[in-house]
């Protein structure tokens, strides 16, 4: 576990790899210390955001104390998520990893991912946890725009744009479910350990 | 209610923000000077986060309907009420039917209108603060609009007037702290020892450093994207500094080289583009 200084209300920690990060997100979360006021995991860190006055020598020995356990499989809800399956990137993918683009079906709907953090825009969620053979590199050009809906891989994660944005995932195909809604609560469909289940359905 | 009657370059409704959710991918957003807006609402007896409104470049105005008591706070800017001129700082009172309206701020960039009850506005998330990066929370002012008035505070105001500073108009001196991710530079130090530029391009989201480039330190690879702060200073692979404002992303995918103090992050709100600024490295 490596300590990062972040200024004066923030502390980066660098951890070996996602399960670590995850396990420290929820150890962290679960203390419930009043300091903390926002935890951030991501790929290999998470970030603590602290209020103004925060001690960061003490807060860095107490997380060095703390116990962390495996966070095991996934325990939320599974959402499945219905997919056409024309992405513009299919053949791309399947070049690079060797797969027919038949196949890369198969592996992206054979597991059920795990939905580690979010990020990036409210309702996206990083998926973790699915066929180690889909793991590709992000385009090099990132596009300008990837409409509301698709589904993407990029490194070991795949994803779904919950709205217009740009964006440099490799872009499997499309979903019709809503990701995120303001109105409905909680607003995020993927929330930290839940489950997506891809199904492959014609457009 | 107030109603809007004149609205400049942009006009939104904040408050102290959304912390809490970035694990959605939701940033804190809320006031862009946090400072200003809890004076006004302290001279206001409001709680510290009231929402009040955040005008960038002045030129807004409102009417109130009702009797209201207001405070000015941020980038002073001429001010009238049905054209006499009141004070910055200040709580001021309006009649029913009454105009407020600002100028062109004189220093600094965002003014703060703050109501005495503070605004009744939908709140996304618990806050009303309308976040430009996630687009959540109410929309950015418009002519026409009429904002509810929250329910008045049991404690009066009992300060008229507060003592307090102005923007600086000149170079601004920021203390940062350096790292997370210094060490991807070729020469940190050099965050410090030159005069950098505020770009016009720049916002809520981040302020741009126009200057020399900074270089990345040799062999620099890819860093996984990871969360970051206000007051964060990113170098992307060209070499200009980005300092985040009150509604960067949640994470980043380039190097947070050094991170600006909370206390100084206020102060971001309120460069002008070709102002100067200095980054004082403090351990």
């Amino acid at each position: 576990m490596r300590f990062l200084p972040c200024g004066d209300v923030g502390l980066l920690v660098e951890v070996d790899d996602l399960r670590a990060v995850l396990a420290l997100d929820r150890a962290v979360r679960g203390a419930r210390w009043p300091e903390v006021v926002d935890v951030v995991p991501a790929a290999r860190t998470v970030l603590l955001h602290v209020a103004p006055g925060t001690d960061l020598t003490a807060l860095e020995r107490v997380i060095r104390a703390v116990e962390l356990t495996d966070v095991g499989r996934a325990d939320g809800p599974v959402v499945e998520v219905d997919v056409v399956y024309d992405g513009p990137d299919l053949d791309e993918v399947a070049e690079l990893t060797g797969l027919t683009v038949a196949q890369v079906v198969t592996a992206h709907t054979g597991r059920r991912w795990r939905v580690a953090f979010g990020g990036f825009a409210p309702g996206f969620a990083y998926l973790v946890d699915g066929d180690p053979r889909l793991e590709v590199p992000r385009r090099a050009e990132p596009r300008t725009r990837v409409p509301a809906g698709a589904v993407g891989l990029a490194g070991a994660f795949s994803g779904i744009y919950p709205r217009v944005s740009p964006g440099g995932w490799q872009l499997l195909g499309r979903t019709a479910v809503v990701l995120w809604d303001v109105d409905r609560d909680p607003p995020a469909l993927l929330r930290p350990g839940a489950s997506v289940q891809f199904r492959a359905v014609s457009g | 209610m107030i109603e809007v009657v004149e609205v400049g370059p942009l006009a939104l409704v904040q408050d102290l923000g959304r912390p809490g959710f970035a694990a959605l991918g939701v940033g804190a957003s809320g006031a862009a000077d946090r400072a200003a807006l809890r004076l006004g609402n302290r001279l206001l007896a409001n709680p510290e986060g009231a929402a009040a409104v955040e005008v960038l470049g002045g030129s807004f105005a409102l009417r109130a309907d009702v009797h209201h008591l207001l405070a000015l706070t941020g980038a002073p800017t001429r001010a009238e009420v049905d054209g006499v001129p009141v004070g910055h700082h200040a709580v001021l009172a309006l009649r029913p039917g009454q105009v407020l309206r600002l100028g062109v701020p004189t220093v600094g960039l965002r003014t703060y209108v703050a109501v005495r009850g503070g605004l009744d506005v939908p709140r996304v998330l618990g806050s009303s603060a309308h976040d430009t990066l996630s687009r959540l929370g109410p929309p950015p002012l418009a002519l026409g609009d009429v904002l509810a008035v929250g329910p008045q505070p049991l404690l009066a105001p009992l300060v008229d007037v507060a003592p307090v500073a102005l923007p600086p108009a000149g170079t601004v001196v920021l203390h940062v702290r350096l790292g997370p991710r210094a060490d991807w530079l070729a020469d940190p130090g050099r965050l410090g020892a030159r005069e950098w530029t505020v770009s016009a391009h720049s916002d809520r989201v981040g302020l741009r450093l126009e200057g020399e480039p900074l270089g990345w330190a040799p062999g620099a690879g890819e860093l996984p994207s990871e969360g970051v702060v206000r007051g964060a200073v990113q170098v992307p692979p060209g070499g200009a500094p980005v300092v985040f404002g009150a509604d960067h992303p949640v994470t980043g995918g380039y190097p947070v080289a050094a991170v600006v103090l909370d206390a100084d992050t206020d102060r971001l709100a309120q460069l002008r583009p070709g102002q100067g600024v200095r980054l004082r490295l403090v351990r």
